[in-house]
């Protein structure tokens, strides 16, 4: 066991488990109102709009997953990058517009949003359940990244017994998002942040310097890993899977109900629109990160015996632990697993308030109690974070880390089918509500096909057009398939006459 | 009955500059090589790399022409 490493993980964690139960008094609001617990008040500004949406999206899970894609699979695996400079133009376009109508209305999830804007609870219930569903597995894999690292300690993760630190680290961030609400996450956020900052730097500059530069990592690594095959008769193979996994992700990455909370907890448009000038520093860290991959292939981790068996428990997994342990002290391995560890808990905690705000607003107000007061309201959100974690930690307990990663993978191609209904409600009401319903029906039930075809193993489908053979990401399909439905019904039913126009939105809150 | 739609403020112009570095990094098969290479890194990964900090100067063009426009 790694003690010095252990005492820095333990007492970062402990500081961070009282700033979260601290946060409740920061910028102190009544949290007996679900938009002060689930939206800060929606008072963050610039910087802790930076730090929260930092911390949400570039979870300890992709510090874990994307070196160990680049680790494993090669140069697919840099696709997060394109993924994440995607990510900040799209929502730069459309997210503002989303705020204000919010705002205006006192909306807490894109739900809301949906049932007002179409008149159609069914809707939004469609939205709000795969929006929830998305978010499980995603909590389940944040658990993924802290065994990882609890493992890389030196504690056993087998058994009841391996199980409890992340048991008790679960128990106390469950109490502190109960507490604070995302005043919780989003104080912890400059921490994690901080931690990440530091770690990555160190990483980056010490390893390739070890291994005797850039040119050497680069070297070491076979030449068909690191570029994508060629196109070659038509076949585009993993150039189109590239292309459309990268923008099928960005799309969906907006789209999460955890990056609509943290979106819609800022002051305004105006704090968002600067921070996301900002935001692409954490992409520029995500890039490195990929790097790692390619310099734990150059440095050999799995063949030193004293990482080996890490190796074979956790498989590429364990790349970005093994290079911490492979060339730092064990104070520096201390920071570094913190990093991930807290870098865990802050999506958790925002993703379990998402979830909860959604449950609450788009299902039980909306089908069990209609009119219940705001106290009662905040009362059941709270509950419904506590419900969605130990969900989520039973989920990792219970069944094999792999369901979690398929899950969560399936779960991105869900949550892209309710960009129709969300996105272009933003700018136009002329889509139809059941003709929204019934593409996003027709495309979930598409997606989970096609996906079932590889055995929920993969996300790529190949499509057979023109002559030419395109693999790609099975959510971006099923996004165009769509479109097309819901364009055609709505197509179909103006022409009919029978198309609902029905809008309780209020026409000022498109006028900023 | 009242049109119920948002007013662009983006405008062309802001919607070029977002789609700038959107296009630089969905050329795949333009940076899918090895050569020119920088610092010993090949194309394929610093193009991409060299495209994040850019994004930011893009979306610092459409900022500036959202806070003009307000």
């Amino acid at each position: 066991m790694h003690i010095t490493a252990t005492i820095v993980f333990v007492a970062f964690f402990i500081l961070i488990a009282l700033l979260g139960f601290l946060s409740a008094r920061w910028q102190r609001g009544d949290l007996g109102q679900l938009h002060e617990w689930g939206l800060g008040g929606r008072r963050f500004g610039s910087w802790i709009t930076w730090f929260l949406i930092g911390g949400d999206l570039y979870t300890a899970y992709t510090f874990i997953a994307v070196p160990a894609l680049v680790f494993g699979a090669g140069a697919l695996g840099f696709f997060a990058l394109p993924y994440t400079v995607l990510v900040y133009p799209l929502v730069f376009a459309v997210l503002p517009r989303l705020w204000v109508i919010a705002k205006h209305h006192n909306f807490i999830t894109a739900a809301d949003f949906v049932a007002a804007r179409y008149d159609s609870p069914a809707l939004a219930l469609a939205i709000a359940v795969t929006g929830i569903v998305a978010t499980m597995p995603y909590i389940a894999l944040q658990l993924v990244g802290v065994e990882v690292v609890i493992g890389g300690l030196g504690f056993p993760t087998q058994g009841f017994i391996g199980e409890l630190p992340l048991i008790v680290a679960f128990v106390v961030l469950a109490a502190f998002t109960y507490t604070s609400g995302l005043r919780a996450p989003a104080s912890i956020a400059v921490v994690k942040d901080l931690l990440v900052y530091v770690t990555v730097l160190a990483l980056i500059i010490v390893v390739p310097w070890k291994l005797g530069g850039f040119g050497k990592i680069f070297a070491a690594v076979p030449s068909g890993h690191l570029y994508l095959p060629p196109i070659h008769a038509g076949n585009f193979g993993l150039q189109s899977f590239y292309f459309t996994l990268a923008l099928g992700s960005a799309l969906a990455l907006m789209l999460y109900p955890h990056a609509t909370t943290a979106v819609l907890s800022s002051k305004g448009p105006k704090t968002l629109r600067r921070s996301w000038i900002f935001l692409p520093a954490y992409s520029f860290v995500l890039g490195l990160i990929a790097l790692l991959g390619y310099m734990a292939y150059a440095a050999k981790l799995p063949s030193n015996p004293a990482l080996a068996p890490y190796f074979h428990q956790y498989g590429p997994q364990f790349a970005m632990p093994g290079l911490l342990l492979q060339y730092f002290p064990g104070f520096f391995v201390g920071i570094g697993f913190s990093a991930v560890a807290i870098g865990a808990l802050v999506p958790a905690a925002i993703m379990s308030i998402a979830a909860a705000n959604l449950f609450t607003r788009n299902v039980y107000r909306a089908y069990i109690r209609p009119n219940c007061e705001a106290g009662h309201e905040t009362q059941v959100a709270k509950l419904a974070s506590l419900v969605v974690k130990f969900g989520a930690l039973l989920f990792i307990l219970l069944l094999p880390t792999h369901f979690a990663i398929q899950l969560q993978l399936l779960g991105g191609v869900l949550i892209l089918q309710t960009l129709p209904a969300i996105v272009s409600g933003i700018y136009t009401r002329w889509f139809d509500p059941r003709a929204l319903l019934l593409g996003w029906a027709i495309a979930l039930a598409w997606a989970i096909w096609a996906a079932s075809l590889t055995g929920f193993q993969k996300s790529g489908y190949t499509l057979h057009l023109f002559g030419s053979t395109m693999l790609g990401y099975i959510g971006f399909y099923a996004l165009i398939l769509n479109f097309l439905v819901a364009i055609a019904t709505t197509l179909l039913l103006r022409v009919s006459g029978c198309h609902s126009l029905v809008d309780r939105t209020d026409a000022a809150a498109y006028q900023e | 009955m009242k049109r119920k739609t948002t007013s662009p403020r983006l405008g062309l112009p802001g919607l070029i500059y977002l789609s700038i570095p959107c296009i630089a990094v969905l050329a795949v098969p333009f940076y899918n090589r090895a050569i020119p290479s920088l610092f010993g890194i090949p194309f394929f990964y610093w193009w991409q790399i060299v495209w994040v900090p850019l994004s930011g100067f893009f979306i610092y063009l459409a900022w500036r022409r959202v806070e003009r426009r307000s």
